[in-house]
This record gives C-alpha cells, sequence and structure tokens, in this order.
C-alpha cells in the first residue's frame, strides 16, 4: 500500500524542486506566438531547447532566445541529432555555454529510422559530461542494465522512452516500463518521447513516472494551446490517482452493491 | 585562406576564431562556437588560431524536443 511517504509531493531534479510533472519540447509549433501560448496553458516549468549552425544574417535563434527568455522559464538543452560520444559531448559543451545551464537532455542517437538511444555511446558521453560537472538527463530506454550503468556514470535522473521520437503510439512497452519504475523507486524517472495523447501520459503518471515530457503531440495538435492544457490536466489527474492508490484489477467480477439484503434473495429470483 | 564555416566553403583572412566571429558580423548575437569537432568558450576564441581547411561551427539557440 502506498503512503506519503512513497509518493513526495514535489518533483526535484538535481537537487531543484520542480513546480509541474509536464516538461514539453519547443518545436515544430505553427509560430512563435502559439508556442508561448501553449507553453502557458501547460503550465510546464522546464522546456527543451536545442542549438543548430546559425549565420550573421539569419538571427533566427536570436528571437527564440530572447521568446524563451519573455518565458522565464527553466531550459533544458538537448543534443538532438547526435550520432557519436564527441559530438554529444561538443554539443552539451556548445550549450551549457549558449544557454548559461548544467543540465543537458543527453541524446546519442543510434539509427536515423527508429531515433533509438544508443546505449553505449550514451553510458559513454554520461559519464564524461558528469565529470566535467554537467547534471546529465539521458535519453535511454527501459533497459536495465543500461540504466544502472547510467546512475553509477553519475545521472541522477533517467528519461526512458514511451515509444520512439515523434511517433505517438504511447507506452509501447509497459511491462518493461513497470519493471523500471519498481527497480528504481527511489531514482526520478520521466518519459520521454512516443506520447500521443493525454491518456498516454496519465498512464505514465498513474503508474508512479515522476513526469512526463512530450513536443509533438501538443506542438501538431489541431489546438495546441488547448492540447497543452488537457495534458496538464491528465498529468494531474495521473498523478493524484497514483498518489491516492490505485486498486489492483482482478479477473473476476465483485459485486459493488452489498450483497446482503438484496430483495428476493432468499427465494431464487423471479421467472 | 580556405575554411569549412557551418559546413560551407568560406574564404577568410581572419586568424583567430574571436577574429572569425567578427568579420563574419555576429556582433553580440548569442552564439557558441566549435572548432575541427570540439567546443571553444568564448573566453578562449582569442587566442584560438584557425588554420586551412578548420572546421568551424558557430551555433545559436534553436527550438528543440
Amino acid at each position: 500500500m502506498l503512503t506519503q511517504a512513497d509518493t513526495p509531493r514535489a518533483l526535484v531534479l538535481y537537487g531543484q524542486e520542480v513546480a509541474s510533472r509536464l516538461l514539453i519540447g519547443t518545436a515544430q509549433y505553427p509560430s512563435p506566438d502559439v508556442l508561448a501560448r501553449a507553453v502557458k496553458a501547460s503550465g510546464a516549468a522546464i522546456v527543451t531547447v536545442s542549438l543548430r549552425r546559425e549565420s550573421a544574417r539569419q538571427k533566427s535563434g536570436q528571437s527564440f532566445w530572447q521568446l524563451i527568455r519573455d518565458l522565464g522559464i527553466k531550459v533544458l538543452p538537448n543534443t538532438a541529432g547526435c550520432r557519436t560520444v564527441k559530438e554529444a559531448v561538443a554539443t552539451a559543451e556548445m550549450a551549457r555555454e549558449l544557454f548559461d545551464t548544467p543540465w543537458v537532455k543527453l541524446e546519442v542517437i543510434a539509427n536515423d529510422d527508429t531515433l533509438q538511444p544508443d546505449l553505449f555511446g550514451l553510458v559513454e558521453a554520461a559519464g564524461e559530461l558528469v565529470k566535467s560537472g554537467f547534471q546529465v538527463f539521458p535519453y535511454t530506454t527501459e533497459d536495465l542494465g543500461a540504466a544502472e550503468r547510467l546512475l553509477a556514470a553519475g545521472c541522477e535522473v533517467l528519461m526512458p522512452w514511451g515509444a520512439p521520437i515523434g511517433t505517438g503510439r504511447g507506452l509501447s512497452n509497459r511491462y518493461a516500463l513497470k519493471t523500471m519504475r519498481n527497480y528504481f523507486p527511489g531514482v526520478p524517472l520521466i518519459v520521454d518521447a512516443g506520447i500521443g495523447a493525454p491518456s498516454h501520459a496519465a498512464a505514465a503518471m498513474e503508474m508512479g513516472f515522476d513526469a512526463v515530457l512530450l513536443n509533438t503531440a501538443i506542438a501538431k495538435a489541431g489546438e495546441p494551446v488547448r492540447m497543452a492544457e488537457a495534458f496538464a490536466g491528465a498529468i494531474a489527474a495521473g498523478r493524484m490517482g497514483y498518489e491516492a492508490g490505485l486498486m489492483e484489477p482482478r479477473d473476476m467480477a465483485a459485486p459493488s452493491t452489498p450483497v446482503a439484503g438484496t430483495p428476493f434473495f432468499d427465494i431464487g429470483g423471479t421467472s | 585562406m580556405r575554411i569549412l564555416l557551418n559546413g560551407e566553403p568560406t574564404q577568410t583572412a581572419a586568424r583567430t576564431l574571436e577574429e572569425l566571429v567578427a568579420a563574419l558580423g555576429y556582433g553580440e548575437m548569442r552564439i557558441a562556437t566549435a572548432l575541427n569537432g570540439s567546443f571553444v568558450p568564448v573566453r578562449a576564441r582569442p587566442e584560438t588560431r584557425i588554420a586551412e581547411d578548420d572546421k568551424v561551427e558557430i551555433v545559436a539557440p534553436r527550438q528543440g524536443g
């Protein structure tokens, strides 16, 4: 049975209390204005950002940076697109200077079609980055061995995928995710990627995950701002359900209305 | 001399990364730099020399997931 001690109300990531259990990405929105309104509607306290090549004439990164600053929100820079340890480490270092934060969402991608994490490269890059002072949020799978290596390398948060990035398929391996949650009860676990619907996010929270990170499901929704609000509601409901203690499913029916005192009970029903 | 700037062949007379960034007109823009795949912090740009065929990356904040 869950107790309040098992389910602290606050989310703490690398010593910092975070006000929302929903983290959202900033890419693919129809406009900067919709992005800003969606972030506010989501209640997110952390957004993911990235970095890309920029020419001196282009300046699009500068206006994006201004927008993020105006939102007054914490940023979690990613290393999206990196395929090697060296690329990921250099990208993280550039991001640390650019965004002025030791936080990094570490992605080392193994395959362009699945965007599956390269777990070997991920562990190696995480180790290097932790040694140089980073606080690493590794984008990983449900693999328990890799998770233990990441923790041993100094990661204090793990971000297992729900499904491959951008697929919106939800929690494709619930058994493995549940096992991971149970195996690391004290480690903040954030389901990152593959979330397509508010119900997926609610399910992750009901399973006891600490937070959910998503991008496409909000950014590409018919109405991103409404969808951001829908996800905020789903996350709150799922977390509250987890804290309240879910019933155990059972195979056989059991009457919810009291049986004692049922009229006609002793005459074998009506016929 | 010829360098690869963000993947594009580029002619420059700059001797250091600091001079290159200035010559390209980045001014006060919020950027980060790498030379031949390794990060170069702002404070190291003045003494980071550039040579023929060097690969220079200049990046800025961007939307991400």
